[in-house]
């Protein structure tokens, strides 16, 4: 909500209008099965833009609606895919519970991080929050005989996927076990925004001082959303691991971290399908742009964030939305 | 043992000394505007660049590189900081983070462009290089030279802060911004100014880096965590803190080196997240 959005004559009618399904949402989403038929050879490509779409969604619950500014949200997708990654190769290679496993994991990592994570703001929080990331980061790098350290975590077998479909080559069972995995997270994270949990979150990211006077308890708000999103970034992360069947040390690196930062902020923070956009527009480029140098990729990164910064305050749904509003006054 | 305990104290003294050069610009410089600036690491790696080009392209001596490192570092960052930066001094974290890692991945994509991604080497002159050795002790002559820099810095920036007009306006400014524009101070200029002289402290620190840690494109990043570490534990616009924990770091980081080389920079990620726990905004903090 912006600060200059007129008072609310009708609450329930407000929050009725809210949660209701728009025909272009119902529009998107049937768009995600496109790839199945228009370009089954880019299937891969498009699990891993579901992946990071759901890891986008994970950090929006923090950033975009809570307004905590996390530099080290890979640390929970890194652990989850290590987690998802070493239960496949010690012997467990069911999907679903091992996809569940990475997950609760990093749920609970969350839970222990989000009491230091939320006593600390400003410079404070993104040097603690950079440093968990950075810590955890070291700690695989370390420990090369659980992780496969700098060479990444090999051997990594998944059974079929209910017992019946198996990871092809080409990417279909992958691509829809993402999907699926992506639309239940962001079915659940929707509901969770518009609940009165989700008003909460959005006041307190507006102001921090004003809430404890109405009655909310905003560290215990803050705790619940940031554990909540470290459940689902290791559940993006997990998907990554079974999907791919192999977890790079990458996954905990501080790239990784930003990267999602760009994308989200790229579709538009605090908007729910903000990080699904940029993840979308964000992976098609650098796959379009993958055979430049890696070097020059990161300046076009860089460009795209100052670009983006300087004119795009609310990212591209944020602009969409503007000139949306802008024609219908006229 | 003993004499090897005091070598390695002193090795990380003067690693700390790096750091400080490094970093004192920036806590100054975010405790005044707030303003978080994560391109700090690039303004030093461009000192460093500058000095490695000198000395390889035109021969320029290393002890004239330094002045050179400096002042074209703060060239750079009062471009960038009239360009980019003023837009943003009342935005939120998050935007000012943004484009501060936008200008760092500009920045390491285009020095990996012009100077590849390798390590650049530095001749020293011979008077800066060996030992020297006292009460048994070996000390690198190079470090002591570090030392000494980093101590004649310090001196000019504490009697600078606290003894001229200048240094009055921009204590002014850290402790009262609104009151010090009430009062007539121009704010924004006095933040021009020490922006660029703790960016061009930063290139000078870069181009001192370059025997010590190397340079190459990833500088601007590698750094970066370090200066911060130093940053926030230190406490912002605290010069006194700042020292502090630039030393600190320096020796927790070379003795977990010599001593525990098994951890790694796990050691200082600890530290850091401990002490930020313990007292949140620094362990020296004004405010």
């Amino acid at each position: 909500m912006d600060a200059k959005s007129p008072p609310i004559a009708d609450p329930h009618a407000f929050l009725a209008a809210q949660v209701r399904w728009r025909p272009i949402e119902i529009a998107f989403w049937l768009a995600t099965l496109l790839p199945f038929v228009l370009s089954p050879s880019y299937l891969v490509l498009a699990s891993h833009v579901a992946i990071a779409a759901l890891f986008a969604l994970s950090l929006d619950l923090i950033l975009g609606y809570a307004g905590i500014i996390s530099l080290g949200h890979a640390a929970f997708f890194g652990f989850g895919a290590y987690t998802a990654g070493i239960l496949a190769k010690a012997g467990w290679g069911e999907p679903l519970s091992g996809l569940a496993g990475g997950a609760c994991a990093a749920l609970l990592l969350g839970y222990v991080t989000s009491f230091i994570v939320t006593r600390v703001s400003h410079l404070s929080l993104i040097m603690v929050t950079l440093g968990i990331c950075l810590l955890f980061y070291e700690g695989a790098n370390r420990m090369g005989w659980l992780t496969g350290g700098d060479d990444g975590l090999q051997g990594v077998v998944m059974w079929p996927l209910l017992g019946r479909f198996d990871f092809d080559l080409y990417g279909y069972v992958a691509y829809a076990y993402a999907l699926v995995a992506l639309f239940v997270s962001f079915l659940a994270v929707r509901r969770l925004i518009h609940s009165p949990f989700g008003l909460s979150l959005r006041g307190i990211r507006e102001n921090v001082r004003r809430m404890p006077a109405i009655g909310a308890p905003t560290r215990r708000r803050l705790r619940t959303a940031y554990t909540i999103s470290a459940g689902f970034a290791g559940l993006a992360g997990a998907l990554l691991a079974q999907t791919s069947q192999f977890v790079a040390l990458e996954v905990l690196s501080f790239q990784r971290s930003a990267e999602i930062l760009v994308m989200l902020v790229l579709g538009g923070a605090g908007r729910l399908y903000g990080g699904l956009v940029g993840a979308i527009i964000f992976m098609v480029a650098r796959d379009q742009l993958a055979d430049m140098n890696p070097q020059y990729w990161y300046f076009w990164l860089g460009l795209l964030l100052i670009t983006v910064v300087m004119f795009l305050p609310n990212g591209i749904l944020g602009g969409l939305a503007q000139l949306l509003a802008r024609w219908r006054a006229s | 043992m003993i004499a090897h305990f005091i070598g390695v104290l002193f090795d990380g003294f003067a690693y700390g000394m790096l750091l400080f050069v490094l970093s004192v610009g920036l806590s100054v410089t975010l405790g005044m505007m707030n303003f978080i600036n994560l391109a700090h690491g690039s303004f030093a790696m461009i000192g460093g660049y500058t000095a490695v080009t000198l000395m390889q392209a035109a021969g320029v001596p290393f002890l004239l590189t330094l002045p050179a490192a400096f002042l074209i570092a703060a060239a750079a960052s009062v471009v960038l900081e009239r360009a980019l930066y003023r837009r943003l001094y009342r935005a939120t974290d998050l935007d000012q983070s943004l484009l501060t890692i936008g200008i760092v991945f500009v920045s390491i994509a285009v020095a990996a462009w012009l100077f590849g991604t390798t390590q650049q080497p530095v001749e020293l002159p011979s008077y800066l290089r060996g030992y020297v050795t006292l009460a048994g002790i070996d000390l690198g002559v190079y470090r002591l030279f570090l030392v000494a820099v980093a101590l004649i810095i310090t001196l000019a920036l504490v009697a600078g802060l606290e003894y001229t007009r200048f240094g009055a306006q921009v204590r002014a400014a850290v402790d009262n911004q609104r009151m010090a524009r009430g009062l007539g101070i121009n704010v924004d200029g006095v933040f021009a100014l020490t922006f660029a002289l703790g960016s061009g402290l930063a290139g000078l620190g870069g181009a001192l880096a370059i025997e010590m840690v190397g340079l190459d494109p990833s500088f601007a990043f590698k750094f970066l965590v370090f200066v911060l570490i130093v940053v926030s534990l230190g406490g912002l616009a605290s010069i006194r803190g700042t020292f502090a924990a630039a030393t600190l770091l320096g020796v927790i980081d070379v003795a977990s080196k010599y001593y525990a080389p098994q951890l790694g920079a796990f050691v200082i990620y600890l530290v850091m997240i401990a002490v930020l726990m313990w007292r949140p905004a620094g362990l020296f903090a004004r405010r």
